[in-house]
């Protein structure tokens, strides 16, 4: 695999990396919203993390495009032990977990019509999604410090299962048919999210079970990591629930549910239709970069710490973000994440739009294709008749 | 014979079988697995692994 266009090394600089605090700042945008609101009275000022997601940043995608440019292999070592990246992530969890709170007390404590309230309850769900991003990156590293911000950023949103079946279930069967979080040919992210929720909770929880049970523990015992997830999500929802009311429950409900959402819709782009072979003993190939899709758009990018870098990502899961690399050749989306999730909303058009992408990557053999299950035949005699 | 787990995925490196698979004979010392060698089943670097206590 070679890497892209190599700028030659010695006084290379990353252009990146003052960019990087942008995943933190992104944070205060729905708090920004709620002052914006306090002086104007405009509902819609609370919808702002909402229509950044889903209008400024695909729009800003497009304008500013994509960067391929990656470090020279004689930076990375000084790249990836440089402790300002780690600062620069690290200071996201606090400004989410602050944001968190003051968004749930200002929906609670203010009078806001009922639109100003959806608005404000789904701007904090966007940040409860990223947040799941953040605790994604975290939970790779294997340092004490960062497993455990890991869960405490996924706690707010609950989704703690996932620093679980994320490592330990979803890189190990990336682009099988028995990852429930590897998205089918055919199967719309409709299908596909109750799929990959309940898959991965069940995953995640019998995962845990094997390991505890190896050290000849009970799956109830303390150290069950999905039990001291969900014990944090316990203690702060209890919290806010003992500080705000009972009417901060909706709120925290409705914020985890999207934001979860939003996390599953991004792992909907990330494998669709993609499909490790098995070798001769039965067992898959390992993961290879053509099993991800890419894009190296750098807004998205940015706001998500390299993620859309994702086959460098599974190819070397503990690499730390701001080394991730483009590969050529590899499966590319036509558009950064944001604006890809809006197609997947849209059955129709995301067929339209990655059909054809994932035709053109298997050479039109079908069989190398991770399809739904109900369909798997007919496409594959549709398509090898086309060859 | 040492063992060797996976610090991200819980897959475990055994000594006395080696990985076959890939070329790395039953009985390879850890130390002598090449550098460039990652967990089969998730892709973390050599240097995420740790000797397993028994």
């Amino acid at each position: 695999m070679t890497t892209a266009s190599l700028p030659a090394s010695g006084n290379w600089t990353d252009n990146k990396r003052y960019l990087w605090p942008l995943g933190a700042l992104v944070m205060f945008l729905p708090l920004a919203g709620t002052i914006a609101y306090q002086y104007t009275g405009w509902s819609i000022t609370l919808w702002f993390g909402f229509f950044i997601l889903y209008g400024l940043i695909p729009i800003a995608d497009r304008l500013l495009g994509e960067d391929d440019s990656n470090p020279p292999d004689s930076a990375m070592p000084a790249l990836a032990s440089d402790g300002y990246y780690r600062w620069a992530l690290f200071i996201s969890v606090p400004v989410y977990l602050g944001m968190w709170a003051y968004m749930i007390w200002f929906v609670t404590s203010q009078p806001l019509p009922w639109y100003g309230w959806l608005g404000a309850v789904l701007s904090l769900g966007v940040g409860c999604g990223l947040a799941i991003n953040i605790g994604h990156e975290l939970g790779h590293q294997t340092s004490p410090l960062e497993r455990f911000l890991a869960k405490l950023t996924l706690a707010p949103g609950f989704y703690g299962h996932f620093y679980v079946e994320h490592n330990r279930g979803h890189h190990i069967r990336v682009a099988t048919p028995e990852d429930p979080a590897s998205s089918r040919f055919g199967e719309t992210f409709y299908e596909f999210l109750p799929r990959c929720v309940y898959g991965s909770f069940k995953s995640a929880w019998e995962i845990e079970k094997k390991r505890l049970a190896r050290e000849g523990k009970s799956v109830w015992h303390w150290s069950n990591d999905n039990l001291q997830s969900w014990a944090l999500t316990a203690l702060l929802w209890g919290a806010m629930v003992a500080w705000l009311g009972w009417v901060a429950l909706p709120v925290l409900l409705i914020a985890a549910v999207y934001g979860g959402s939003l996390l599953e819709v991004v792992n909907y782009l990330e494998h669709y239709g993609l499909m490790r072979q098995k070798r001769a003993d039965g067992s898959y190939e390992r993961c290879q970069p053509h099993h991800s899709w890419n894009s190296n758009h750098v807004v998205t990018n940015v706001l998500l710490y390299h993620l859309q870098r994702h086959s460098d990502h599974h190819a070397n899961p503990t690499r730390s973000y701001q080394t991730l690399r483009n590969f050529d050749n590899v499966p590319r989306l036509p558009s950064g994440y944001a604006a890809m999730i809006l197609f997947a909303y849209i059955p129709p058009l995301w067929f339209w739009l990655m059909d054809p992408k994932v035709v053109a990557h298997h050479g039109g053999d079908m069989r190398k294709a991770n399809i739904k299950p109900a369909i798997r035949e007919r496409v594959i005699a549709r398509y090898s008749a086309a060859v | 014979m040492k063992k060797w787990r996976c610090l991200v995925c819980d897959f475990v490196y055994d000594e006395a079988q080696g990985w076959p698979d890939e070329g790395i004979a039953p009985g390879t010392k850890w130390e002598d697995v090449p550098a460039g060698w990652s967990c089969p089943d998730c892709g973390a670097s050599k240097a995420d692994f740790e000797l397993v206590e028994d």
